[in-house]
């Protein structure tokens, strides 16, 4: 099997391992993970053959015609963006499963959390391998629906359902904006691939539907990348388990964002508008992000506000077009997957083994968690961008991308630092104030974690060093391939761990000089800050609340009109659209019929017998007790039939007889042993609006026959009936031969529903003990058996 | 013939969405039956009327010798006659049942799918 072939077996072979987790998980406890992070592990070492490939300027690319006639292809497409977002996912993926093996031992769902884990870490290596608009959009759904199936994973807590049900709402229904902004592409280019759409940039902005695809994207990237004002599902979905957390809320999905801005960089960028709205919006986020952060005092929190601030640095660096900004975006990326992942484990570790996560209730720590303690430092220092880990490169690049002259450049420059500063007092404040200090009693006798929980961390903490050491194939592999694909020309990165003595070093300085003096005022800033967000009062997060409440509130009251459980109004509603539906087009469009000519020379019995039937219609509107009803209606029933007789269809008129006999006689049964009063007794001020809708429907019944009788017949179907009944069907009777034969299929349907009817009715007469059942129905009747079950539900 | 049988529709039509709209379920049974008359005259006029020749090929021809009635709206009819006796019949027996159970024949008093009552939806998550 070529490379294509096993790739796309590849991208399948999560989704195997999600089927097996529960079982495997189930005979293996929690030692399934080890297992299960041979999927991740097999994946990261079949990717990382690419690197070579890639390295030296190809793409590796496959897939099928998925629906041809709409030119949409299920391809993938592997080039040096792809390929570090895929050793980024299956790599951490495979310590994830770890982790969470070590995480989750014990819990009676373990597997099913193994298997959404897994579920997850598929649509994601869908997402940024695929080539096809349809199939990144068809995996960025499915990331929504996996990330909505993990955060809600101890679905017994309402915060953690609420969270859920946000992160869905927020990043699926961004991704609706992403599907129309993707088919406009689509539109505008007339390709769905990206690979063919890179080559069109020119033609894309040159067209006056630009802005409005570029902002239909934005809307889909910014939702998932949580940035200003979608920013509040982030924190919310910190309710997931830990390795949720790590994994899909600040390594992996939240980029998916950032991932698609840079998939369409050579397309929609460089232009005044995308160099405009980007870094606002990133700049806003990242300065929200890092003062939000601040506010925290739950260690997850924290590092979800960090995560926030440091997307928002992302969507600014992509956005800005200055030298060095793709590539300060690249490194910062890789760095703060490896450093947040990293952070977010070992916040998972203090909670495992504390029981508490949060920053005031810890205390001296590191005689307990020693390897903990390490572990957490070399994140934190990667994260405060200090040497000698990839983070300090990363932002090294970062000051130099931003390191200009010009008022934005500067503007976002002091917007840099002063928001690095605090994220680099958080990272001291999850990673170093727990451990330092004097012990504080927690709720969990605290002890190191088990080999399990410390080696996806220890891992993590290790590469950023190794990264960092081994810059020059770090670069050669990932980082100059990756800025090449985004940039969409050939770019170098060559930034390493030696200082250049300039502006971004002096930058560098200064934002971990300002990180010591926050860190140190940490307690106060956060005192500040709590201020001055309660003086706020209103956010995004409660905006939230009040729109989810309103739409409910409004589709409760639009139900209660509409469907206000009275039979008479669905009728009234029903029969009146009728008659609009019938008069208004024939007045509307001038379609009146010509004035009926009524034959003179009627015989003498027909008229009788119409006059019969009009009698008896009026007999039983106006049928003052039972039998004059079902008598009446009799009447009508039968002139009818010996109506069809008069006029040739001698068949009809048999039937008719028969079904109005038996009618009748069904009808006296059941009315005589109910004393059903067919009268009505409604005042005449309610009944006149029924007959004047009923009027409505018959004039409009009449109208609309007299003119469809008034044009000329078309007898095609007539002709072809009576050529053939008797030469191919060899039957004299032209009805019936239709009945059986031409119309044989709609006969057995027609056998089928008189079945199924009697079949209900026999099911209904025989239903037995009927006045139990309908009061088990009765919402309000309190019976301990239901009671029981509800409360079980909830 | 046609404009009489469209006067006779039009009335059938009335006299059922009239006994429809009643909120007695008895008298919403008689509209439905009725309701079947006239939607199959209805059918019946659409394919003109012609009196007494129906469509039958007599003995040793192939084809019909003269103008016959149109036998197609005849076969849906002869359909249609029996599905809404099925669905009348139906009915019926439902009501029949609702009254027995519920001991109400005006769907006023027949509220337990859709309670007066029902408070609003929970405001949770």
């Amino acid at each position: 099997m070529n490379a294509a072939g096993l790739t796309l077996l590849a991208l399948c072979l999560p989704f195997l391992g999600a089927l097996a987790a529960p079982l495997l998980t189930r005979i293996l406890g929690h030692r399934a993970a080890l297992v299960l992070a041979l999927v991740p592990a097999v994946l990261f070492l079949h990717f990382a053959g690419f690197a070579a490939e890639i390295a030296a300027g190809g793409v590796v690319s496959g897939g099928y015609d998925w629906v041809p006639s709409f030119d949409v292809r299920f391809s993938f497409l592997i080039d040096g963006l792809s390929l570090t977002f895929l050793l980024l996912i299956s790599g951490i993926g495979a310590l994830i499963v770890l982790y969470a093996g070590g995480y989750l031992r014990g819990h009676p769902h373990q597997g099913r959390f193994l298997s959404f884990l897994l579920m997850f870490m598929g649509s994601m290596l869908g997402l940024v391998a695929a080539d096809g608009f349809l199939m990144l959009f068809v995996f960025w759904e499915l990331t929504s629906i996996t990330s909505f199936l993990l955060i809600g994973f101890d679905h017994h807590r309402e915060a953690a359902r609420r969270a859920a049900f946000q992160a869905l709402l927020v990043t699926g229904g961004g991704g609706l904006f992403l599907l129309a902004g993707l088919i406009l592409l689509w539109t505008i280019s007339g390709t769905t691939q990206f690979s063919l759409l890179a080559d069109l940039g020119p033609q894309v902005k040159a067209s006056p539907f630009y802005l409005a695809a570029l902002l239909l994207v934005l809307v889909g990237a910014f939702t998932k990348s949580a940035q200003f004002p979608f920013h509040f599902w982030l924190p919310n979905a910190m309710e997931a388990p830990t390795p949720v957390s790590a994994y899909l809320h600040s390594a992996t999905m939240v980029k998916a964002g950032v991932y698609l801005l840079m998939r369409l960089n050579p397309v929609l960028g460089d232009t005044a508008a995308w160099q405009t709205l980007l870094p606002l919006f990133g700049g806003l986020t990242l300065v929200a992000g890092a003062l939000l952060s601040v506010r925290q005092t739950d260690l997850k929190l924290m590092l979800a506000y960090t995560t926030m601030s440091s997307l928002g640095l992302l969507v600014l660096l992509t956005g800005i077009g200055m030298p060095h900004a793709i590539e300060a975006a690249v490194l910062y990326l890789v760095a703060h997957s490896l450093f947040k992942g990293a952070l977010f484990m070992v916040a998972g570790i203090i909670d495992h083994e504390t029981g508490t996560r949060d920053v005031t209730q810890l205390g001296g720590l590191r005689r307990a968690m020693p390897l903990t303690f390490g572990i957490a430092l070399v994140a934190a220092f990667s994260m405060g961008g200090m040497a000698p880990f990839v983070g300090f490169i990363a932002k090294e690049e970062v000051y130099a991308a931003l390191s200009s002259l010009d008022p934005r450049s500067i503007i976002l420059a002091v917007l840099a630092v002063l928001s690095n500063a605090l994220m680099f007092a958080v990272a001291f404040a999850v990673a170093l104030s727990p451990f330092i200090g004097k012990s504080v009693n927690t709720p969990k006798k605290p002890h190191e974690a088990p080999a399990l929980l410390y080696l996806g961390p220890g891992l993590l903490a290790l590469a950023g060093l190794v990264a960092a050491l081994g810059s020059t194939t770090l670069h050669r592999l990932v980082s100059s391939p990756m800025a090449s694909a985004i940039a969409g020309e050939a770019r170098m990165v060559s930034l390493s761990l030696m200082p250049h003595l300039g502006l971004p070093l002096a930058l560098s300085a200064l934002t971990a000089v300002l990180g010591i003096l926050a860190y140190l005022m940490l307690t106060r800033l956060r005192c500040a800050l709590a201020a001055l967000l309660a003086w706020l009062g209103w956010g995004p997060d409660r905006g939230f609340d009040q729109a989810v409440g309103g739409l409910v509130r409004l589709s409760f009251s639009l139900t209660r009109r509409l469907q206000n459980g009275r039979l008479d109004t669905y009728m009234t509603v029903t029969f009146a659209m009728i008659a609009i539906v019938l008069l208004v087009p024939l007045f509307l469009f001038g379609e009146l019929p010509r004035p009926p000519i009524f034959p003179a020379d009627i015989p003498l019995h027909e008229l009788a017998v119409i006059a019969i039937a009009v009698i008896g219609l009026f007999a039983v509107l106006l049928a003052a007790d039972r039998l004059t009803a079902i008598v009446s209606l009799g009447i009508q029933g039968f002139s009818v039939a010996v109506i069809f007789l008069l006029y040739g269809a001698p068949d009809l008129s048999f039937t008719q007889f028969m079904i109005e006999t038996l009618t009748v006689v069904i009808l006296a049964l059941v009315m005589t042993r109910l004393r059903l009063s067919p009268t009505d007794h409604r005042p005449f001020r309610e009944t006149l609006p029924d007959a004047a809708i009923a009027l409505a429907c018959g004039l409009g019944a009449t109208l609309l026959l007299l003119k469809v009788t008034q044009a000329p017949f078309d007898g095609v179907l007539t002709e072809f009936f009576n050529q053939y009944s008797k030469t191919i069907a060899h039957g004299a009777n032209v009805v019936n031969v239709i009945i059986v034969d031409f119309r044989g299929t709609d006969t057995l349907g027609e056998i089928a529903v008189v079945m199924i009817a009697g079949l209900a009715i026999l099911s209904l007469v025989r239903l037995g003990g009927s006045q139990r059942r309908i009061a088990d129905n009765d919402p309000d009747a309190e019976h301990d058996d239901t009671a029981g079950t509800v409360e079980a539900r909830r | 013939m046609e404009p009489v049988f469209a006067l006779l529709t039009g009335l059938f039509l009335t006299v059922s969405v009239y006994l429809m709209l009643s909120k007695s379920i008895i008298r919403m049974l008689l509209g439905v039956a009725i309701l079947g008359n006239a939607v199959n005259l209805l059918l019946f006029t659409n394919g003109r009327i012609l009196r007494e020749v129906p469509p039958v090929i007599a003995a040793g021809l192939d084809v019909p010798a003269g103008p016959t009635a149109n036998p197609l709206p005849q076969a849906l009819i002869l359909t249609a006659i029996v599905i809404s006796f099925s669905f009348f019949a139906f009915l019926l027996v439902l009501a029949w049942r609702a009254y027995g159970t519920l001991g109400a024949d005006n769907t006023d008093r027949m509220r337990v799918a859709e309670p007066e009552d029902g408070g609003p939806p929970p405001s949770g998550y």
